[in-house]
C-alpha cells in the first residue's frame, strides 16, 4: 500500500518533471445527476468552457489540461466517492461539488489527501472547519448577508423582519447567518418559519408571515419553493417587501413566479446581467456554446477553472501543496487575469471577496440597483 | 381569527386535490390489489403531457389539456395495466409493489431527462382573482379546483352507484368470483377502474400544477399524502379517501401553523400510526370489506 | 459432490476472492467494495423481514440512521466503536419489536405503512434535534476504531474490518435460516395455514424476523459513521429505504446470496453503466420493471431457472419458484 502510493507520487513528481506529452488532469465533481442536475450540469458547462479557452490558447504552463468529470448524482456519499476517485486519477485541483451538503463530506477526503479544491458551495460552514485545501469560488452567505441587512435596515427602514427559509443544509447555513447579523444590526426577527424542501404549498407559512407584524421578509429558499412562495404571498396580499440573497431574484424564480415576482430586492454575488463587460461577454458566449442562458453557477465554474491556471502559473509549476499555500491571501485582479472577470481575494480560510449587486424585480426582469464593494 | 379561516380554506383546496388522488388509489386496490407507489408521479405527469403538447408541439393549451387527459387514461390506465400489472398479478402482491416504486423513478428520471430538471410555469385554467372571506384570501382557482375536484368524486360515487357499468364495478371489486359467476366480464371492469385512475390523476394534475409548478419531483409529496390518505379515510371506500384527503389537507396547515413547522410532516405520519392502531379499517372503512 | 459440498466450496471461493481482490486496488476501488459489504449487511437483514417472513418494511433506511448516530455520538464522546455497534443492534432491535408489535397485531400487512411513516419521522428527529444530531449539518470527524493496538484508519484495513463484521453478519443469517426457527419461516411461506395448524406462532416468529432484520440494519448504520466519516439527516430518508427494498428483491427475496448480488449491482451499476450520462437509473428502474415481470424472485432465481435447462432433474421447489409473497 505504501509503496504503492509512493510510486503514485513518483509517478506524479515524473510527470511535472518531463511534463512534455503529459497533460494535467483537472476533476470536475458535480452534480451531474439527481435532484441538484439543475446546478451541477450548468456549473459544469461553465467549467468546460473555461477550460476549452484555455487549451486553445496553450493550456497551464504549456500543458494541456485533461478534465475529468465525476459525477456525484447529487449524493453527498458518493460525491464522496467520486472525489476519491478522482484523487486515484491523479487529479492536479478537485473542481466541485456545488451542493454545500455534498461539499462539506467530500472535502474531508480532499484535504486527508492534500489536493486543493474549488468549490461552488456558498454554505458558511465550509470555510469555517479550518480545511487548508478548500477555497471558494463565490463568497459565503455570511459574507453577503451583512449587506443585505444594512439594506434592510437603512434603505427600508426596516425594524421587524420575518424570517422564511428552507430546513435543508443549504437553509440552514442562510438562516444562521441572517440571525447574526440581524442581532449584530439590532433588527427584531418576529417570524421565524422553517419550511421543507420540495415544499409544494406555502398557504400556512404565509398565513403565518402575514400575522407576525413583520416590516419586511427575509427569504432564503431553492427556485421552485420561493416561486411558490412569491405565488402564495401575492394571492394572500402579504404587502411586504421581500428580500433574499442570490437565488430569489433569479430568472428560473421570475419566468416561475412571473408577476409575484416583481418587487423583490436581493443580493446577488454573481450574475450575467452584472454591469460589467467580461461577464456579459462570457454570458453571450456561453449562450451561443451552450444554447442557454449562464446563470451564477457557470459563472463560479468558469471562474474556477481559470483560477487554476492564474494559480498555476504564479507558482510556476504543478505542485498541490504550493498550489493552497498561495492561494490563502491571493488577489487577482480581473485587468491582468481577466478569466476571473472580476478582482478577487481569498483569506486565509480558503473564504473569498468580491464585489456584488443589489438587484431588483421590475416588470420581470432582474435590474441591478447598486453595486456593493467587497468586503 | 382570519388566520385561522385562511388554513382551513386553503387546506380544503389543497385537500381535494389529494382526495382526487387518493380516490385512484382506493379504486386500484379495490379492483386489483394494486399498490400504486407510483401514484404520486401518475399526478406528476400528465402536466408534462400538457407543456409537451402546448410548449413543444405547439397546441393550444384548450386542446392540450384534454388530450393530455385522454393520454393519460391511454399511458397511465390501460398501458399501465397491460403492460405492469397484467403479467405481474400472477406474482402476488410484492412485485407489483416493487414494479410500481420503479415505475415510479422511471417517470421522474424520464421527465427529468428528456423535459427538464427544472420546475416549470403551468398556465391556469381560471383567472387569477382573489377576494375576501372573513379577512381569509381565497382565489378563483381555490374555489374551482375544489369544485371541479368534489364534483368529479360525486359523479364517480353516481357512476358506480347508480350505471349498470358502475355496479358491475364494484361488484368485481368486492367479491370477483361471485361476480364473474353472475355474468359480469370482471377483466373490462378492472381495466375500466384502470383507465377511470388515468383520468382522476390527470385532473388533479391540471388543477393542482399551476400552483406547484411543474417539477420531475412534484410525484414524491403528492404520493405520500394520496397514500396516507387513502389508508387514513378507509382503504376500500370512495367516501374514505375524499375525507382522508380533506382532512390531510386541513391537518397539513393547522400542524404547520399551530403545532410546528418543523415538524408538520409528522403530524400526518402520527396520524396514520394511529389511525392504524385504533381503527386499521380506516375512519369511513368498513372492515367486512375486502382489506389490505 | 453432494448439493453441501458445492455449497461450502462456493463460499470458500467466495471468501477467499474478497480476501484477495482488494489487495493493491485504489482508494476509490476499495471505498465502493466496502459500501458494498455495508450495504449487504442491511439488505441480508431486510431479506430476514422481505424474503422470509413476507413483510414489506419501508424503514431499513431509518435503522441504519439510528445505528449510525448511536455509533457516532457514542465514538465521538471517546467510547469504543464496539460499544456503538452493540448499542445500535440493541437499540433498532428494540424499536424493531416495538414498532412491529402492534403493526402485526393489527393486520400484518400494514406493517409497511407504518415503517413507511416511521422513516419519515426518523428522518424528521434526525433533522430537528440539533442539539442531538448536528441537525441539516450532521456529525462529522468519527474515528476509525483500533483493535488489539491495530488501527483501521486506512482504506485497506478498514476494508477487513467491515469484511470480518460481514462475514459474522452472514455466519448469523445463515444459522438463522437454517434453525429450526429459520425452517418455520420456510414452512411459513410455504404454507401459512398449514404452519400455523402445525403449531407455528406465525405472528411471534415474524415479529423477530423483522426486529433482527431492523438490527442488520442498524448495525450497517454503525459502520457507516466511521467508513464515510460524516453524516447527516439526508442519507436516511425514505427513497434510500425504497433502495435497499430494490436491492433485496433484484437480487432475490428469500435467497441467501440475493442481497449481496442486489446490492452488487445497486453500488456498481452507476459505474458499469457511466458511458449513458443521466439515464442509468432509467435503465435500472425499467429493468427493475422487466426483472418483475420474468423472475419476481430476483436474478437468483433467473439463475436458476437457467440452472434448471442445463439440469432439468432436480425438482424446483415451491417456494422459490413462486418468490416472495404477501
Amino acid at each position: 500500500m505504501i509503496r504503492k502510493l509512493a510510486m503514485t507520487a513518483a509517478t506524479g513528481l515524473a510527470l511535472t518533471a518531463t511534463g512534455a506529452f503529459a497533460d494535467v488532469v483537472i476533476a470536475d465533481v458535480a452534480e451531474l445527476s439527481g435532484a441538484g442536475a439543475a446546478a451541477g450540469a450548468v456549473w459544469h458547462d461553465g467549467v468546460k468552457m473555461a477550460v476549452e479557452e484555455i487549451n486553445a490558447a496553450g493550456g497551464i504552463l504549456g500543458e494541456q489540461i485533461d478534465l475529468r468529470e465525476y459525477d456525484s448524482q447529487t449524493d453527498p456519499q458518493n460525491s464522496r466517492a467520486m472525489v476519491q476517485k478522482a484523487i486515484d486519477d491523479d487529479a492536479y485541483v478537485l473542481l466541485g461539488t456545488v451542493y454545500s451538503s455534498s461539499t462539506v463530506v467530500n472535502m474531508l477526503v480532499a484535504q486527508q489527501n492534500g489536493v486543493p479544491q474549488l468549490t461552488g458551495s456558498e454554505s458558511p460552514t465550509i470555510t469555517a472547519k479550518g480545511n487548508p485545501y478548500i477555497f471558494r469560488t463565490a463568497f459565503g452567505a455570511q459574507k453577503g448577508l451583512p449587506k443585505l441587512g444594512t439594506y434592510l435596515k437603512d434603505d427600508l427602514g426596516a425594524q421587524k423582519i420575518a424570517v422564511i427559509w428552507a430546513n435543508t443544509e443549504f437553509g440552514k447555513g442562510g438562516h444562521d447567518a441572517f440571525m447574526a447579523v440581524a442581532e449584530d444590526l439590532g433588527l427584531e426577527i418576529v417570524a421565524d418559519v422553517p419550511t421543507e424542501q420540495a415544499q409544494v404549498d406555502f398557504a400556512a407559512d404565509v398565513a403565518k408571515l402575514a400575522s407576525a407584524g413583520a416590516d419586511a421578509v427575509f427569504s432564503y429558499m431553492t427556485e421552485e419553493e420561493s416561486a411558490r412562495f412569491l405565488i402564495e404571498a401575492e394571492k394572500q396580499g402579504l404587502g411586504l417587501p421581500i428580500v433574499g440573497d442570490t437565488v430569489i431574484a433569479s430568472q428560473k424564480v421570475i419566468d416561475l413566479a412571473g408577476e409575484a415576482a416583481n418587487g423583490v430586492a436581493s443580493h446577488v454575488g454573481l450574475t450575467a446581467e452584472a454591469p460589467v463587460p467580461a461577464i456579459q461577454e462570457m454570458a453571450a458566449k456561453f449562450q451561443e456554446k451552450f444554447g442557454y442562458g449562464a446563470d451564477h453557477n457557470a459563472i463560479k465554474g468558469y471562474i474556477g477553472a481559470y483560477t487554476v491556471k492564474y494559480v498555476t502559473e504564479q507558482i510556476g509549476e504543478f505542485d498541490r501543496e504550493k498550489f493552497a499555500e498561495t492561494m490563502h491571501g491571493l488577489c487577482l485582479d480581473a485587468a491582468s487575469h481577466p478569466g476571473v472577470l472580476m478582482d478577487v481575494c481569498w483569506d486565509e480560510t480558503g473564504e473569498m471577496s468580491r464585489a456584488s449587486f443589489l438587484v431588483e424585480v421590475v416588470d420581470g426582469a432582474q435590474t441591478i440597483t447598486k453595486t456593493l464593494p467587497a468586503n | 381569527m382570519s388566520e385561522f379561516i385562511q388554513l382551513l380554506l386553503s387546506g380544503l383546496s389543497s385537500g381535494s386535490i389529494y382526495a382526487l388522488a387518493a380516490v385512484g388509489f382506493t379504486l386500484l386496490w379495490q379492483a386489483s390489489q394494486t399498490i400504486n407507489f407510483a401514484q404520486g408521479e401518475f399526478v406528476m405527469i400528465p402536466a408534462f403531457f400538457v407543456l409537451a403538447l402546448s410548449v413543444k408541439l405547439g397546441f393550444p393549451v384548450w386542446l392540450a389539456m384534454p388530450l393530455a387527459i385522454i393520454l393519460s387514461v391511454l399511458i397511465l390506465g390501460a398501458l399501465f395495466k397491460r403492460l405492469i400489472v397484467e403479467p405481474m398479478h400472477k406474482h402476488g402482491t410484492i412485485p407489483l409493489v416493487i414494479a410500481t416504486i420503479a415505475l415510479g423513478i422511471l417517470l421522474k428520471e424520464m421527465v427529468k431527462e428528456f423535459y427538464s430538471p427544472l420546475g416549470q410555469p403551468f398556465p391556469s385554467l381560471f383567472p387569477q382573482d382573489v377576494f375576501s372571506i372573513g379577512g381569509a384570501a381565497i382565489s378563483i382557482p381555490d374555489i374551482a379546483n375544489f369544485t371541479i375536484a368534489m364534483g368529479t368524486i360525486v359523479a364517480l360515487q353516481l357512476f358506480l352507484s347508480r350505471t349498470r357499468t358502475g355496479r358491475s364495478m364494484q361488484a368485481t371489486a368486492q367479491n370477483p368470483d361471485v361476480a364473474e359467476i353472475l355474468g359480469v366480464d370482471i377483466k373490462r371492469m378492472v381495466m375500466y377502474t384502470f383507465l377511470i385512475n388515468g383520468a382522476l390523476a390527470a385532473i388533479a394534475s391540471i388543477l393542482i400544477t399551476p400552483v406547484y409548478l411543474a417539477k420531475f419531483s412534484n410525484g414524491e409529496v403528492l404520493g405520500l399524502v394520496a397514500f396516507i390518505a387513502a389508508i387514513v379515510g378507509g382503504f376500500n371506500q370512495i367516501r374514505g379517501a375524499l375525507v382522508g384527503g380533506l382532512l390531510l389537507g386541513v391537518v397539513d396547515n393547522f400542524s404547520a401553523a399551530y403545532f410546528s413547522s418543523e415538524y408538520r410532516q409528522a403530524l400526518p405520519m402520527i396520524l396514520l400510526i394511529v389511525i392504524i392502531l385504533v381503527r386499521p379499517q380506516g375512519l369511513l372503512g368498513t372492515s367486512e370489506g375486502r382489506t389490505v | 459432490m453432494t448439493r453441501k459440498h458445492v455449497h461450502i466450496a462456493f463460499a470458500v471461493i467466495a471468501l477467499a476472492l474478497l480476501i484477495f481482490v482488494p489487495l493493491g486496488q485504489k482508494n476509490y476501488i476499495l471505498y465502493v467494495l466496502t459500501s458494498w459489504l455495508m450495504f449487504s449487511i442491511a439488505a441480508m437483514g431486510l431479506n430476514l423481514t422481505l424474503g422470509y417472513a413476507g413483510q414489506i418494511s419501508l424503514a431499513q433506511a431509518s435503522f441504519m440512521g439510528i445505528g449510525a448516530y448511536v455509533t457516532a455520538l457514542i465514538t465521538l464522546a471517546g467510547y469504543h466503536w464496539v460499544f456503538g455497534w452493540l448499542a445500535a443492534m440493541g437499540l433498532t432491535f428494540v424499536i424493531g419489536l416495538l414498532l412491529g408489535y402492534p403493526a402485526l397485531r393489527v393486520q400484518h400487512h400494514f406493517l409497511a405503512f407504518v415503517t413507511l411513516a416511521f422513516n419519515t419521522i426518523v428522518f424528521l428527529v434526525l433533522r430537528n434535534e440539533d442539539w442531538l444530531t448536528g441537525g441539516n449539518h450532521g456529525l462529522v470527524g468519527m474515528p476509525r476504531p483500533d483493535f488489539f493496538g491495530i488501527s483501521t484508519g486506512r482504506n485497506l484495513q478498514f476494508y477487513y474490518f467491515v469484511l470480518v463484521l460481514f462475514v459474522i453478519s452472514a455466519g448469523v443469517f445463515f444459522w438463522i435460516v437454517n434453525s429450526p426457527w429459520g425452517r418455520a419461516f420456510k414452512a411459513l411461506r410455504e404454507n401459512p395455514v398449514r404452519a400455523e395448524s402445525l403449531g407455528v406462532d406465525t405472528r411471534r416468529i415474524t415479529l423477530l424476523a423483522f426486529a433482527i432484520g431492523s438490527a442488520f440494519g442498524g448495525g450497517a448504520g454503525a459502520i457507516m459513521s466511521p467508513l464515510v466519516q460524516f453524516i447527516e439527516p439526508g442519507s436516511f430518508a425514505l427513497i434510500h429505504s425504497l433502495k435497499i427494498l430494490l436491492m433485496v428483491v433484484v437480487g432475490g427475496a428469500g435467497f441467501f446470496y440475493g442481497p449481496m448480488l442486489g446490492a452488487a449491482v445497486v453500488i456498481l451499476l452507476p459505474e458499469v453503466l457511466r458511458f449513458t450520462d443521466g439515464y442509468y437509473l432509467m435503465i435500472y428502474a425499467a429493468l427493475v420493471i422487466v426483472l418483475m415481470v420474468y423472475s419476481p424472485s430476483g436474478l437468483i432465481g433467473i439463475g436458476q431457472k437457467l440452472m434448471q435447462q442445463i439440469r432439468p432433474r432436480q425438482e424446483v421447489r415451491k417456494d422459490m419458484a413462486k418468490g416472495a409473497q404477501l
